[in-house]
């Protein structure tokens, strides 16, 4: 395939809330992809930041950012802004540099140190900007949009609070067998039912915290590879970087209304859905091929939502495929065998690229005591707000 | 904050929303300048009432005080509102929105009717701060 990038390298920073600064967070996920790869910081020809804010700067700059605390050494530099399908572009940006011929090993960063709490606007009084909007005229959280979500999959599929719980207990057995999750404790379904309800229906052990974390990858070609003894690298299959059809309506973070069907029929199948399909499409592989998944489980009922969308399962059968432990370790197909986002939280310009992060593990059969036997085939699902894809399909 | 996204008083008022007069396309919040259909490229657009009453397609509650650019006063305890997101038939549209004060999660079905009413989001020395609520219909208080 010319289409493929081997990943050379793989690396992350702890995640947790450690009080420090974003850039040492994505240098330390770096230096452990550059040693995963084997390579040093001198041998990159490119490297692509996801980006986040940079405290006096009016915008949001990575790429340079981590180039100078790696050291100034004249590669090729770019940074790339796509909220939480940030660090999926920069593997995207990376890719597209890769096959052009533009570069032949990129190193991709992503890290945060993110606020306490909700996650907020910027200051100043924005009414331009539907996130402002919705916090201004609705106080509308992210959490507000995943409880609607989930009491609509009550009411439409008959799911249940108690499945949504189990997602939390399957997630967090996981995340208690990777060193790198910030929550590192086995949770139990009594006490997601005794945890605070934050959006009806769902409590707080249903919903993702805010996280400081950092993820790297060290792409190349594949001749590269080869050059460095590489014969079998991790190779990324697709990127889907794809924007919803008009009219998207399903309601969606951070709009007020969706868009209306008067006057044109809706695609068949969700944004979400075509997320998939486009990564699919790309890679020439379908859902009956995967070993794995890594899904942005934002609420434990969109990673339900999820299993739909990526076609593990028929519409309204997420909560019966959970039910069955196909989604579990030893099932049909494991999904978040990381933890998910349940155990590491969200650090955005970092997460889609930690999600490749543990695909790559699992396909070389590193993920130790989370090993998905015999993986072969892997996708990972995320989206950015304002209509940013986000899907990655590797294979060994 | 939100100039012509609404008008009227008592059973008169209603969100306003544009109408692509080339594709009949709707839009809310209203869309002004071009339409949004990738099939058309008009930039001609008018303004309609949006139908007053619609159906719940899902709903929700905030249980915790949420951040700024909301306003809400910090020395007050945090009173939960509900969150209803309405489908509106005629249009083909989801709208989200505060719940009329004292409606609960308990009080909303999926698929129940609801009505836009005239709402206050928040009072400052100097001026009202309207909005719109959705009130299920039958419910007067």
């Amino acid at each position: 395939m010319t289409g493929e990038v081997a990943v050379l390298g793989a690396g992350m920073h702890p995640w947790g809330k450690w009080g420090r600064g974003f850039v040492e967070y994505g240098v330390t996920a770096a230096r452990a992809a550059l040693a995963d790869a084997g390579l040093e910081w001198r041998d990159i020809g490119s490297i692509v930041g996801a980006d986040t804010v940079r405290g006096g700067y009016p915008g949001y700059v990575a790429g340079a950012t981590f180039a100078k605390a790696l050291g100034w050494q004249g590669a090729r530099v770019a940074s790339v802004y796509a909220a939480c399908a940030s660090g999926a572009q920069a593997v995207a940006a990376a890719r597209a540099q890769i096959l052009a011929g533009l570069a032949d090993v990129v190193l991709v960063v992503g890290a945060d140190a993110a606020p306490k709490g909700f996650f907020r606007p910027a200051g100043g009084d924005r009414p331009e900007d539907p996130d402002w909007l919705r916090f201004r005229i609705l106080g509308a959280t992210n959490p507000t949009y995943f409880g609607l979500y989930a009491r609509r999959r009550i009411a439409v599929h008959g799911d249940t609070v108690e499945d949504f719980a189990q997602v939390k207990v399957k997630n967090a057995a996981l995340g208690a067998l990777n060193p790198y999750a910030r929550y590192r404790k086995p949770v139990s379904a009594e006490e997601v039912a005794a945890s605070a309800v934050v959006a009806d229906p769902l409590r707080l052990l249903d919903i993702c915290a805010t996280s400081d974390g950092g993820a790297a990858l060290v792409l190349s070609s594949m001749e590269f590879a080869r050059r460095r003894g590489v014969a079998e690298p991790v190779r990324i299959r697709a990127v889907s970087t794809v924007t919803p059809t008009y009219p998207n309506t399903v309601l969606d973070l951070p709009d007020i209304a969706t868009d209306s069907a008067a006057a044109v029929e809706p695609a068949t199948g969700t944004f979400r859905a075509s997320i998939a399909r486009a990564a699919y499409e790309e890679a020439g592989v379908g859902p009956e091929d995967l070993s794995l998944a890594e899904v942005y489980d934002l609420s434990t009922a969109l990673e339900l939502q999820w299993y739909e969308d990526l076609g593990l399962c028929g519409e309204g059968e997420g909560a019966k495929l959970l039910r069955e432990g196909a989604t579990a370790p030893g099932g049909r197909i494991p999904v978040n065998t990381s933890g998910g986002l349940a155990s590491f939280g969200e650090a955005v310009p970092a997460q889609a690229i930690a999600q490749v992060c543990e695909l790559t593990w699992q396909l070389r059969g590193d993920a130790g005591a989370r090993q998905v036997e015999h993986a072969r085939v892997g996708i990972t699902a995320n989206q950015g707000l304002f209509g940013h894809g986000s899907a990655v399909i590797a294979m060994r | 904050m939100v100039t012509g996204w609404f008008a009227g008083e008592g059973d008169d008022f209603t969100l306003l929303g544009t109408r692509c007069s080339a594709c009949a396309s709707v839009f809310f919040p209203r869309e002004d300048s071009h339409c949004r259909n990738p099939g058309c490229d008009s930039g001609d657009l008018v303004e309609i009432p949006l139908s007053r009453r619609g159906r719940v397609w899902s709903y929700t509650d905030s249980q915790y005080r949420p951040p700024s650019p909301y306003v809400t006063d910090p020395e007050l305890p945090w009173e939960p509102h509900t969150l209803i997101a309405v489908e509106l038939a005629a249009e083909r549209i989801v709208v989200l929105g505060q719940a009329v004060p004292g409606v609960t999660v308990a009080d909303l079905a999926v698929g129940a009717e609801v009505e836009v009413v005239p709402g206050v989001l928040h009072e400052d020395g100097e001026t009202v701060w309207t909005t719109w609520h959705w009130r299920p219909t039958g419910v007067t208080a």
